[in-house]
């Protein structure tokens, strides 16, 4: 019983850091319908970044986090200005040539100077070890990993259904004509709103880099985890992506931990059954894009 | 890949009008040894240790040997067998190489064989690890070890000091299957037993569901292969899920432990038992030396690729005084076999039957000498053979 309650544990925390790292992603595709392949390369240098800072610059854990957010927000801004920008109109094979260059060149850029080895964050003493719930063995960092990404996800969700911001961008994205039309500047709110979604990738990544180990190859290894989530949460919501994340982060550590002979294959398989019955995913649109 | 025969093919025509044109004297001045390895890519620092250690060897012993000048070209294929090969042919037929060697891991090693049988070129195997590879030509010698050397010591080790329940962790891959089967093969023989058995994906993003089987399975030790670079993390969630106040050891092939990256592992590593060629901290003269000339080099810590590069330079060289510059690969690789030296991991010498190496493996547990974590040896398994080919 205990170990079912601690796989759950686990499992959601694992739902939770994939949920931060792939809800950008979402954003990006679902709501701007731009296919971004290179978000994985955001996360690792969210994650490179808090790495530096605690690790060379003696910054305690926390309070490199919100730095890793902002590096990997700015670089995302910058890129969108510079470059993504004009591919907005462009078929999605283009956007997928453009971003799966950008990937190799982010994990050449990242070996060159960092060197291909993997690195590991110091984190303080209170998020180290686990400790124990009526037999219950509960992970500190990973449930740091929940709380966080917990209120991430509420703050989001009101965000987007109830702010001006939210309804603008929503507007944005179902008609940009008519959004433009009434007023809405409509690249600014695309930008802002890839900017956040680099940011909350460069967030996962620094929260990634202890569970999942963080090296140059990050973005082309995790690109297949981030596109699952988005199809089989489909894209047109935060809450799809959301309860994917949760049902494929714990299908996977119970999968693993049940049927470990067929451990890696639990979440391909998840994915398959998922878009067989429901091909636009949990929560898509009917409508394809 | 069609292109590519076509384009070889021609380049071997080329190569041949042209050595028939140029009067070769400059060719028999030098010699040129082709280094295939992964210099970029997960296994990189493999490449960079090897290369290292020969660049090292060559300053300290000068880079002529037998009245010849000894020219390394390097190759960066990395890790990736399908650019082994390219890389390996283009050594061969448009350098001229006399030795190819390297290889980081043993699809490498696998795909360069036919080519080294073919062109009678000796292949010096400085890091892949599995028991096979020696077995696919007659001009292949390895100067790292084998899976199965040190797997079936620390098997034999653990039933000997009081492990009776173990549960076994490994990469799913040629390599890990070869450590599972060889340390399961002699821990039982000894009476021991394998409580559970999990084979990990060689992707793997998450090691905590199948450590918290294993804290679940409550077994005397855990048996642990994973690849270089994914042992920082086991170690690093094998604490953060208790197992170690658990009571709960790990022990295994020294891969886990590599001192490459040892230092950056945390304390949780300290405590683990393992089985290997070399450890930084061997207590030897030759060793000290080694080791404070590399850090000296190049600022960081050898680990057992660099060895295993330190000893196929020297491999080389001997070979080539011993034939006294000729560069014939039959005679080279009948030069290599029975060869025996002392190395910075210890007595090492090529058994002249398996063209494998013949080592010492330690038993070494984790310890903070001076601050820094070292794999302390304590016990000696002299001269062990690699026990994966007897069965054959």
């Amino acid at each position: 019983m205990t170990s079912i309650l601690t796989n759950l544990f686990d499992g959601v925390a694992y739902g939770m850091l994939l949920f931060v790292l792939a809800c950008g992603l979402a954003v990006t595709l679902g709501l701007m319908n731009f296919v971004n392949l290179a978000h994985g390369a955001f996360a690792m240098a969210g994650g490179y970044v808090c790495m530096l800072l605690v690790n060379q610059h003696g910054w305690p854990f926390f309070a490199a986090l919100p730095l890793a957010f902002g590096s990997s927000a700015v670089i995302g801004i910058v890129l969108e200005r510079t470059l993504y920008r004009h591919l907005y109109a462009r078929s999605h094979l283009d956007q997928v040539l453009f971003t799966i260059g950008l990937t190799f060149m982010s994990v050449a850029a990242v070996d060159y100077i960092q060197g291909s080895s993997r690195v590991f964050i110091n984190l303080p003493a209170a998020l180290q070890g686990q400790f124990d719930v009526f037999g219950v063995g509960i992970g500190r960092y990973r449930l740091m990993i929940i709380v966080i990404c917990g209120l991430l996800t509420i703050g989001l969700q009101m965000v987007l259904a109830k702010t001006r911001f939210g309804s603008r961008l929503r507007a944005a994205v179902d008609d940009p004509r008519a959004a433009s039309g009434l007023g809405i500047n409509v690249p600014q709110v695309f930008a802002f709103t890839f900017a956040f979604g680099c940011g909350l990738a460069g967030l996962g990544g620094a929260l990634s880099a202890e569970i999942l180990g963080l090296d140059p190859y990050f973005p082309l290894k995790f690109m297949i985890y981030f596109l699952i989530v988005v199809t089989v949460g489909g894209s047109s919501s935060i809450t799809g992506p959301f309860l994917a994340s949760l049902l494929l982060g714990i299908g996977d550590v119970a999968g693993k931990y049940y049927v470990p002979k067929m451990g890696p294959f639990v979440i391909y398989t998840m994915m398959i059954v998922i878009l067989i019955w429901r091909p636009n995913g949990l929560f898509g649109r009917t409508a394809a894009r | 890949m069609f292109e590519y025969k076509t384009f070889s093919r021609a380049a071997a025509i080329a190569a041949i009008a042209g050595l028939a044109g140029l009067a070769p004297v400059k060719a028999q001045d030098t010699v040129k040894i082709g280094l295939i390895l992964p210099m970029t890519g997960g296994q990189a620092s493999t490449g960079k240790q090897i290369e290292n250690a020969i660049k090292l060897y060559m300053q300290q012993k000068g880079d002529t040997v037998a009245g010849k000048k000894i020219e390394i070209i390097v190759k960066d294929d990395a890790a990736i067998p399908d650019k082994t090969k390219t890389a390996a042919q283009e050594l061969i037929v448009n350098d001229k190489v006399s030795f190819i060697g390297g290889f980081g891991v043993t699809p490498a090693a696998l795909a360069a064989a036919p080519l080294a049988t073919q062109a009678k070129i000796p292949e010096v195997v400085m890091a892949a690890g599995t028991s096979i590879i020696t077995e696919r030509s007659p001009y292949i010698v390895r100067t790292s070890f084998t899976l199965a050397q040190s797997s079936t010591i620390i098997g034999d080790w653990a039933v000997k000091n009081g492990i009776k329940k173990v549960a076994t962790l490994t990469s799913d891959y040629a390599p890990g299957n070869d450590a599972l089967n060889f340390f399961k093969e002699h821990f039982t023989a000894g009476g021991g037993e394998v409580v559970e058995e999990v084979k990990t994906p060689l992707a793997n993003p998450d090691f905590a569901p199948f450590l918290q089987r294993m804290k679940d399975a409550k077994p005397d030790a855990i048996f642990v292969f994973v690849p270089a670079g994914q042992g920082g993390n086991f170690m690093k969630q094998y604490a953060e899920r208790g197992l170690d106040k658990a009571g709960i050891k790990v022990i295994g092939p020294g891969d886990v432990t590599d001192d490459d990256l040892l230092n950056n592992m945390g304390d949780a590593v300290l405590g683990t038992v393992t089985a290997h060629i070399y450890s930084a901290s061997h207590p030897s003269q030759m060793n000290k030396d080694f080791v404070a000339a590399y850090k000296k080099a190049f600022g960081n810590r050898p680990g057992f690729m660099a060895v295993s590069g330190y000893d196929g330079i020297h491999l080389i060289y001997e070979a080539l005084k011993k034939t006294n510059g000729d560069t014939d690969g039959t005679k080279l690789v009948e030069a290599m076999k029975g060869q025996k030296w002392e190395s910075p991991r210890g007595p090492i010498s090529i058994d002249p039957e398996t063209r494998d190496i013949i080592q010492n493996v330690y038993i070494r547990k984790v310890e903070k000498v001076d601050g820094e974590l070292f794999n302390v040896e304590f016990q000696t398994f002299e001269a062990v053979k690699d026990l994966g080919k007897t069965k054959k």
